[in-house]
């Protein structure tokens, strides 16, 4: 696999970081890839502009940074307003779609939006895994990194709270193949 | 968390926990500290690891206190840091100084942020570069290292505590931003792999050891206090007893062979990578997180057909200087790509003497140089 660029971008406290980490993780110690993964966050910590970058490659990573993202993950519309317009031409953007107010983006990109905040909420009943179930949704749709070592990475993440992340995963996983099948009719 | 001190395998993590493992690894059971981003998760790692490995770990008032025990807890015979960033650094440099004049063997960890003052505390620099060699008042010498990537952070450390053992001195690890956040694949290797150095101890009987007393190599044994040697130590100039002299003499000997026992060893201290150098007509000078940047920069430019090579100081005190001059062999010019607005430009301008042009290009803000803007610049320079 040549250099893979993914930026997730949200606020603080939405698991950002969080789900960067997961995600390197699962590309590096359980997926056999290189993988580097960097955070910028204010010193708020909560609540404030945050973003997480992951480069994914078959090859040592020099530059640890995004250039140019071949995917992004939005959950907030600041995040989805600022960093829509880096993505590369035939790129992936997914979305939530009650988190972000979509605009236009110039560039060919595809869209997917995602109700992970809607799902989290009414069922799985908590709104603390919406990051998780995003990472379910991209894993389908991106396929960069395998469901296998995704679940992995994430039962190591969350040891308190194995069975309620599984689930929401597998809930993302879900609604990134029903994505993926709605863009194709 | 496992209560075994080296955790050998494979994990994906920061390289501020790198550090603290790489510590762990070398032999550190003390840690005295006041947490500052973006070092904190240095401290957090070894308040949660020390206790469980038979360590120590106090959280001290502030930062010139952390520094002043950690020079107390070597002194009695532990392998001892602390872990802060540039203002940190601004308080301890006191005791830095109380350290390199008592021989007290130590590990500082730098992670650089913006500054001045409180400057960017979630954003990375390179702009502790001088503070780090002249810190503090009054001539001594300093080793530190400077990390590019998670494995290094943990690597460097032990190399750190290595070298401040063998030296009685503190060191510093150098790191950035960059790399004290960054995530990557760290490999810990079995611990009867890992290369450990440890103080010379004192050969004579206990009635003619004398602590400032140095051997051949200009290093002077160390007991442990407590241990029944006779010990005394300050920071006033003193002599092979370790008492108070204030004559010129006592002052003659002493700071030359402070300076001189990392100055006269240089040659087994000083490290540097290169890359593509040899028939390289431009090399490009970078270190710690911004050298990422220029080694794509190198191989853009050699896909390009231009001659570009690499030369990454690892040591960036005492400077690589015979390193640097190979390098430059074959160079026309040398660039300085470094994360503040020109600090270890000096230094190599210092070595290369004039004989070739030395460029600086600053990056003086928290985000390093894109590949690109590199490129861009070394595009200018040669056209």
């Amino acid at each position: 696999m040549a250099r893979m660029e993914i930026r997730l971008g949200g606020l603080g406290g939405q698991g950002i970081v969080k789900s960067g980490v997961i995600l390197g993780e699962a590309a590096s110690i359980y997926g056999g890839k290189e993988a580097v993964s960097t955070q910028s966050y204010g010193p708020e910590s909560r609540g404030s502009a945050c973003k997480s970058e992951i480069v994914i490659s078959d090859s040592p990573i020099d530059y640890p940074l995004v250039l140019a993202p071949d995917i992004l993950v939005a959950l907030s519309t600041e995040a989805f307003v600022k960093y829509s317009p880096d993505l590369k031409e035939g790129g992936i953007a997914i979305i939530d779609s009650d988190l972000v107010k979509a605009g236009e983006i110039k560039q060919k990109v595809r869209l997917f939006r995602i109700p992970a905040a809607t799902t989290a909420r009414e069922v799985m009943k908590n709104a603390l895994v919406t990051n998780v179930i995003m990472l379910g949704a991209f894993t389908a749709i991106s396929q960069v990194v395998s469901p296998e070592a995704m679940r992995k990475a994430i039962a190591k993440a969350f040891p308190r709270f194995v069975e309620l992340n599984r689930r929401a995963f597998d809930e993302g996983i879900r609604l990134g193949q029903e994505a993926l099948k709605q863009e194709k009719r | 968390m496992a209560s075994k001190a080296v955790l050998t395998g494979e994990m994906f993590t920061q390289g501020d926990i790198a550090a603290a493992e790489g510590a762990i690894a070398a032999g550190c059971r003390f840690f005295a500290g006041y947490p500052i981003t973006p070092a904190t998760e240095i401290a957090e790692r070894m308040a949660s690891r020390l206790p469980r490995i038979g360590g120590k770990y106090i959280q001290m008032e502030d930062e010139i206190a952390s520094c002043t025990a950690v020079v107390g807890a070597s002194y009695t015979g532990l392998k001892s840091m602390t872990a802060t960033s540039g203002p940190g650094v601004s308080l301890m440099n006191e005791t830095i100084g109380l350290a390199a004049m008592t021989e007290a063997p130590m590990v500082l960890v730098n992670v650089m942020r913006g500054g001045p003052s409180t400057g960017q505390p979630t954003e990375a620099s390179q702009g502790d570069i001088m503070q780090a060699k002249w810190g503090s008042h009054g001539d001594y010498e300093i080793i530190a290292l400077c990390p590019s990537s998670v494995q290094e952070m943990f690597d460097f450390t032990i190399q750190c505590f290595n070298l401040a053992e063998t030296y009685r001195t503190p060191v510093f690890l150098l790191a950035d931003e960059i790399v004290g956040h960054m995530y990557e694949r760290l490999i810990i290797p079995p611990e009867d792999e890992i290369t450990i150095v440890n103080r010379k101890k004192p050969t004579v009987p206990k009635e003619e050891y004398l602590p400032f007393k140095a051997d051949g190599d200009l290093v002077p044994p160390m007991a442990v206090f407590g241990e029944g040697y006779h010990f005394y130590a300050t920071g006033l100039t003193h002599d092979e007893r370790g008492y108070p002299v204030m004559t010129p003499e006592a002052q003659l000997e002493l700071i030359p062979r402070l300076c001189d026992k990392i100055r006269k060893n240089a040659d087994k201290i000083t490290q540097a990578a290169t890359f593509e150098t040899e028939d390289a007509e431009v090399l490009l000078l970078a270190y710690g997180g911004e050298a990422r940047s220029a080694m794509r920069a190198v191989k853009d430019a050699r896909a390009e057909g231009l001659k570009v090579g690499l030369f990454r100081p690892i040591t960036i005190w005492p400077f690589p200087s015979d390193q640097l001059k190979k390098a430059a062999a074959n160079a026309q010019q040398v660039l300085v790509a470094e994360l503040n607005y020109g600090q270890l430009v000096y230094e190599v301008e210092r070595h290369i003497r004039g004989e070739i042009p030395v460029h600086l290009i600053p990056r003086p803000c928290g985000v390093p140089h894109t590949p690109n803007e590199l490129l861009k610049e070394i595009k200018r320079r040669t056209q």
